[in-house]
């Protein structure tokens, strides 16, 4: 449910670290990362996460897959973190609704904004289909938190610790593309 | 064509108390009738997500056997799990599917293509270790044991009859209480 448009903004890269990311990912004991490519993450956090051998990377052809296999993966104590992009989390909003939500399990999501502008606020993004997500997010009662930059990436490990110890859902926004380094 | 409730009490005969079985819909409801017990995962959410929760179980407990009854309604609306289990490739996904040709849950209005897809033939291209099709009980009840010895993953296509007008407290699958039994037993078996 990708989709690759090309955009001045969303090319410029800086200010957020992929490997930083990559190893907040790694102390928050995430043994699972479960993904769809996402134009966002692509080089600089999936790639990379490709290439190591923990934490294991479960390709997937649909994001709400995703959210049944991590969903199977919290039952078994076992830390899963789903990498999709908006537009995937907005086909989803079903599967997170009822799974997520209405089971209150911790699926924790990070999701790339698509063509989101650097620096820009997502509801204030002239893309409609970044603007809407925070506030579909609202709706369903879900914590979010928006990482944009390095300063960004301590919330990372807490907010999964969180979710894991309320047992409940979060989604950590990709405000613009990490570095691979 | 094979009655449904059948075909599971052949399969019960071959389950033990450690593997984790996910009944759909109707199944569900004939499987917890048959054959009550703790490792049953009954809560998948909708629209056809219990392949993707039982690929999700077997990742996580690569020690227990993962039994999805899935139904043919509900792996037309997710059928590129099928690529994504194969992919992943545990040993211990055994995927079954009831197919009946109906949305038995939602009114028994026919599937897309009743009677004419070949899952077993999508699951084997999609990449499963194996795929097998029964139509015959007895086929079927000689067979299963050693189709539950295979390496997995496995995907077994059974054609039943449907079970006609559903009148079920769907409410019972979904709430807490069927949940965290699932999450205490195996909790319990670590």
């Amino acid at each position: 449910m990708n989709l690759q448009l090309p955009s001045a903004g969303d090319a410029a890269v800086g200010g957020l670290s992929g490997s930083r990311i990559i190893d907040a990912i790694k102390a928050s004991r995430i043994e699972f990362v479960v993904s769809v490519p996402d134009i966002t993450t692509s080089e600089g956090l999936l790639r990379p996460l490709a290439r190591e051998r923990e934490p294991r990377l479960i390709r997937i052809c649909k994001e709400d897959e995703g959210v049944g296999i991590c969903a199977g993966l919290a039952h078994c104590q076992r830390r899963a973190l789903l990498l999709i992009q908006n537009t995937g989390l907005l086909d989803s909003v079903n599967a997170v609704r009822g799974v997520a939500v209405e089971y209150s399990l911790p699926i924790c999501m990070m999701v790339g904004l698509l063509e989101k502008e650097p620096g820009v606020r997502p509801q204030q993004s002239k893309r409609y289909g970044v603007r809407i997500v925070e506030p579909i997010l609202d709706a369903m009662g879900i914590a979010h938190h928006l990482i944009e930059d390095d300063s960004d990436v301590a919330k990372i490990a807490p907010t999964i610790d969180d979710a894991y110890a309320r047992s409940r859902p979060v989604v950590m926004l990709i405000g613009r593309r990490p570095a691979a380094s | 064509m094979m009655k449904s409730d059948e075909c599971l009490k052949a399969l019960m005969r071959h389950v033990s108390d450690d593997d984790i079985v996910l009944p759909v819909y109707s199944t569900a409801f004939d499987w917890i009738a048959i054959k009550p017990r703790p490792l049953n995962y009954l809560a998948h959410g909708a629209m056809g997500l219990a392949s993707s929760h039982g690929l999700g179980l077997a990742l996580g407990r690569p020690d227990k056997r993962v039994i999805v009854l899935d139904g043919d309604g509900s792996l037309l609306m997710n059928i590129g799990s099928l690529v994504s289990a194969a992919e992943a490739g545990p040993k211990n996904f055994f995927h079954f599917v009831c197919e009946n040709g109906t949305y038995e849950a939602n009114g028994g209005h026919p599937t897309p293509g009743r009677g004419l897809v070949d899952f077993a033939g999508l699951a084997r291209a999609a990449g499963y270790r194996s795929a097998h099709t029964f139509s015959d009980l007895q086929n079927f009840e000689q067979r299963i044991g050693a189709v539950l010895a295979e390496q997995g993953p496995v995907f077994v296509d059974l054609k039943v009859a449907p079970s006609g007008p559903q009148n079920r407290d769907y409410t019972m699958l979904h709430g807490p209480t069927a949940r965290q039994a699932f999450k205490d037993a195996l909790t319990a078996r670590i």
